[in-house]
């Protein structure tokens, strides 16, 4: 599509131009992304209503609040952020300047996803504008609303120049990765990702991917029964399970289950009323390929709904689920289940579930609920994950000074503030040097001697001790 | 400390007499491959690589085999690539003891978890980045410094816990059987191997599916790596080398400016990635500086560098003779030129009334040539060395710090040196890596620690604060929303975060 590559285009000449690097650029697009949200709530609350029947209080907390704290933490900390980092210098270097500096990428590349169609595609945004880059935001087809809506709004807020959005599907997207970009940040599913990455490699272009996994949830025998019940249900059936870190299926012994099943439902009760389908507190499946796929699942699992079950396809809804008897090799264990179904697997012993959670990929985040923390503890040093909660649900991922990546098959690098900012820049090592210290720089240079090579070796060579090395080359 | 279980004799005294005798190299064939990457991985997942004491063990076992070795180690790489043993000693196995060094005397720091600021409504949990290895990685080292670009690596995949496989360069045959040889006597061999291979095989170990490929190398095969890696999902950390610009300023000290340049290009007969690949010269001093070059070149090499015990050869004849093809068809000779191809020999050549279309100038220099091209002032030297594609390394040499400071913020590359060369990537505490077509990722010290572990976010919780907690519970009232609304603009103000959730 012609379109697209002059868009590019574009957007390299102004990267080029250098107006993207100064402070006061950054800081005044990111000024206008805050408007961009702030002056047009109602209408980012209608489109997430109608892309995902998603409910006010979810919609503000985890999108709109979201947003508007990443910009707040990026437009305060950006100077700092800037700033070069000096490194420690050395008897050779003492008279020289050595520090790191961040440096824009150039154009970047950002995909969203459907499941929170404003933070997926303005969180890395943000990241991307601090770091001083020109952006391309390609939102998911499937949240279409939003998709529409950030069409008409981010032209109208940001600098056209230096960010451009990129509607379409599929096919539009496998056009706009023929391009060269200087990074390219995906949000979405494993099997995209190959094809993002082969594009991508053809142009040696670094990628980061966060894609999702089946994050496993560890209940432990001694533990707080409500309070653990009452933040898995909203951890689990938040967005109506439509999570990359929601927990996608619960581990414990048969003890514990029996004594979770009331907790559960008495929660369930609580918060989404005895008729689920009438709650307005409850989301919707996103389309009518994604129920489908959900109810068929359901269907082909050899466990037991003890909880929920039903459904309606028109309205796209599927009542909060519990299913128990699931063994390793079910239906629902297969993929990333991504909706409100809860299989319950049990185990017998931490080891049990350790080496349960061990024979499956590598996922996005960790769950253990347990009053024991040598349990927690043993869980988080034997298991590996993208990120990690003990007691409570997905909000790991809320805190600003805690990275948000993937690990293994659930991606790699990170963003959310500070680390944002670091995805999309460069840290250039420099150094600085004047011509004084010529005379010991002769003992490197040829016709080598002996006893030069004696004397290098003497001062640049490091001593196991806190001696920092000494380059004197 | 345990010690590295000793290897089978029978194999040891094999790959020693091979050696020795200079026999050509064993190779490891694609079946070996997958074993050794199987028996690598059940070692990652029964936890031996874990502990603290195990990483300090091996790293402090790499010290010691490239002390105890010295002499093989410049045996072999005299005999793949004429290294003398000066450079063999300080640019090689130096640098690798300083890393491992770094390592070991910084290891308990960087394995500590990092506490993260905690807000108001975290204050009664835990907030933590922990680091993990990522279990095994493949290591994948190039011809010019095969010492180096196999073990400095090694040292901070090591540190942060993993197992590795390692690939030493196909060309430098001596030195990839000497790896072979010495690392099962010195490290674990459940957790290390060493495999040799072709070139062509490389892609297809990548993909029997690694958690990180690590590769130093040329843009094409990078390229091809990158690839292999794309097909099977795996990260990957490419170093790679290119045309690194050197810009030299009218106001500059000539004589130390040639030295410096001069060291930089022609040491291992200019076969390095770090090395400066082309001079853009101020016209005003160019003269000066193929006049300074030349009295340097003679003060290093003597009249004849071909008797120089300090001056090495080309690695192969692909090699010399791609680099004698480009010498020909480019510019002007103004120093040296000689060449004998039974020796592989090229003499140290200065090539001047270079322009940007000459095929010198599209191509890689991995020789002792370095051409001069001219420029009339800074801007054009900025605007050259930005149509170009970013380079791994650019040098800049003036006495005037507004005119580096220019040529620092206006370009691009992955490392920056000002009045002097190759230096940068040597520090062990700054990053050493490339940028667009330069690669992706770093190392050196605490970085490699980074490059190989992954950064766990762990946020630990009480169930205390239930009462705060409830305000997100469904079902959802305004007056709840309200609460939380205010108390996060409360933070944005004080700059804090406070997200009740």
């Amino acid at each position: 599509m012609d379109a697209q590559n002059q868009v590019v285009e574009r957007l390299r000449s102004a990267f080029r131009s250098g107006i993207t690097v100064p402070e006061g650029f950054r800081r005044a697009q990111l000024r206008n992304l805050l408007s961009l949200i702030k002056d047009n709530e109602q209408m980012i609350l209608d489109a997430l209503h109608k892309d995902l029947a998603k409910p006010k209080f979810e919609a503000v907390i985890s999108e709109i609040d979201m947003v508007i704290n990443e910009l707040y933490h990026a437009i305060d900390n950006l100077k700092s952020w800037m700033q070069p980092e000096y490194v420690s210098k050395n008897m050779a270097t003492k008279l020289d300047n050595c520090f790191v500096r961040r440096e824009p990428l150039g154009v970047v590349l950002v995909i969203g996803a459907w499941n929170y169609p404003l933070q997926l595609t303005l969180l890395p945004m943000v990241g991307a504008i601090a770091a001083g880059n020109c952006a391309i935001i390609k939102p998911s087809e499937v949240s279409a609303a939003m998709e529409r809506l950030l069409a008409e709004l981010i032209p109208k807020y940001m600098c056209q120049d230096c960010y451009a959005i990129v509607c379409g599907g599929a096919e539009e997207t496998k056009v706009l990765l023929e391009n060269r970009f200087d990074h390219i940040f995906y949000t979405g599913s494993q099997k995209v990702a190959r094809s993002i990455l082969q594009a991508a490699s053809v142009h040696l272009t670094p990628v980061t991917l966060e894609l999702g996994g089946k994050c496993p949830c560890f209940i432990d025998d001694q533990v707080n029964m409500d309070a653990a019940a009452r933040r898995l249900i909203w951890a689990k059936f938040f967005n109506a399970g439509q999570s990359c870190v929601a927990p996608d299926y619960v581990l414990c012994s048969r003890a514990t289950r029996d004594a979770l099943l009331p907790a559960l439902r008495q929660a369930l009760g609580a918060f989404y009323s005895e008729e689920p389908r009438t709650c307005p507190d409850l989301g919707r499946i996103a389309t009518d390929r994604h129920w489908t796929r959900l109810m068929e699942l359901l269907g082909r699992s050899r466990g037991k709904v003890v909880l929920g079950g039903e459904s309606n396809q028109e309205e796209k809804y599927i009542a909060p689920t519990v299913v128990v008897n699931v063994e390793e090799a079910d239906a629902l264990m297969e993929e990333e289940i991504f909706g409100p179904i809860l299989p319950i697997l049990t185990v017998e012993s931490v080891e049990e579930g350790i080496d349960f959670i061990n024979r499956k990929e590598k996922p996005l985040a960790l769950y253990v609920f347990s009053n024991n923390s040598s349990v927690i503890t043993t869980v988080l040093e034997k298991t590996s994950s993208g990120g990690f909660c003990s007691n409570d649900g997905i909000v790991h991922m809320t805190l600003p000074g805690l990275p948000f990546g993937g690990v293994g098959a659930s991606g790699w690098g990170n963003y959310h503030g500070h680390w944002g900012f670091e995805t999309f820049s460069h840290r250039r090592g420099c150094m600085l040097r004047g011509w004084a210290l010529e005379k010991i720089n002769t003992l490197r240079y040829p016709p080598y001697t002996e006893d030069n090579l004696g004397w290098l070796r003497w001062t640049t060579s490091a001593r196991k001790t806190a001696w920092n090395s000494c380059t004197v080359m | 400390m345990s010690n590295a279980p000793s290897p089978s004799p029978t194999r040891w005294f094999k790959a020693l007499r091979r050696t020795r005798l200079g026999e050509p190299c064993l190779k490891t064939y694609h079946s070996e491959c997958v074993g050794l990457l199987k028996r690598a991985r059940a070692a990652f997942q029964a936890g031996r690589t874990a502990k603290e004491n195990f990483r300090l063990a091996q790293l402090e076992a790499i010290v010691r085999m490239l002390v105890e070795h010295e002499g093989d180690f410049v045996d072999a790489l005299g005999r793949d690539l004429h290294k003398p043993r000066f450079e063999t000693i300080v640019s090689e196995l130096v640098l690798v003891k300083n890393e491992a060094l770094h390592a070991i005397n910084n290891l308990k720091k960087w394995m500590q978890p990092q506490r993260v600021e905690r807000n108001l409504s975290t204050t009664l949990d835990e907030c933590l980045l922990v680091n993990e290895p990522l279990g095994v990685v493949f290591i994948i080292g190039t011809w010019c410094s095969p010492v180096q670009l196999c073990l400095a690596p090694l040292v901070g995949a090591i540190a942060a816990g993993n197992c590795a496989i390692i690939y030493p360069p196909e060309y430098t045959s001596h030195t990839g059987e000497l790896l072979h040889r010495l690392i099962p006597s010195y490290l674990d061999n459940e957790c290390f191997h060493v495999v040799l291979a072709g070139i062509t095989d490389l892609a297809e170990v990548v993909e029997l599916k690694f958690d990180h490929v690590f590769f130093v190398g040329n843009r094409e095969e990078g390229s091809k790596v990158a690839q292999a890696a794309a097909r099977t999902l795996t990260p990957v950390t490419l170093v790679l080398s290119g045309k690194n610009p050197c810009y030299v300023d009218q106001q500059c000290d000539i004589v130390t400016t040639a030295q410096r340049i001069a060291w930089a290009r022609f040491h291992n007969a200019g076969q390095s990635v770090v090395a400066p690949d082309y001079i853009l010269c101020h016209v005003d001093v160019e003269a000066q500086l193929v006049q300074a070059l030349k009295c340097c070149l003679v003060q290093f090499y003597g009249s004849d560098p071909r008797e120089s015990q300090s001056f090495g050869r080309m690695v192969n004849l692909e090699s010399f003779n791609r680099t004698r093809d480009l010498l020909w068809r480019s510019g002007k000779v103004a120093v040296g030129g000689q060449m004998i191809e039974s020796e592989k020999y090229i003499a140290p050549t200065i090539l001047t009334e270079v322009v940007e279309s000459d095929p010198i100038m599209q191509h890689d220099v991995f020789g002792p040539v370095l051409p001069i091209l001219s420029i009339n002032n800074v801007d054009e030297a900025i605007a050259f060395i930005n149509r170009q594609e970013k380079p791994l390394c650019l040098y800049a040499y003036s006495s005037n710090s507004k005119v580096i400071s220019r040529l620092m913020s206006e370009t691009s590359s992955g490392s920056f040196c000002s009045n002097d060369s190759i230096l940068q990537s040597l520090l062990v505490v700054l990053p050493f890596g490339g940028v667009g077509a330069s690669g992706m990722g770093s190392y050196h010290g605490r970085y490699s620690f980074d490059t190989f572990s992954h950064r766990k976010s762990c946020l630990l919780r009480s169930v205390r604060l239930e009462c705060v907690s409830y305000l997100r519970y469904p079902p959802y009232e305004d007056r709840n929303l309200a609460l939380m609304t205010w108390a996060n603009t409360l933070s944005q103000k004080s700059q804090g975060w406070c997200q009740i959730l």
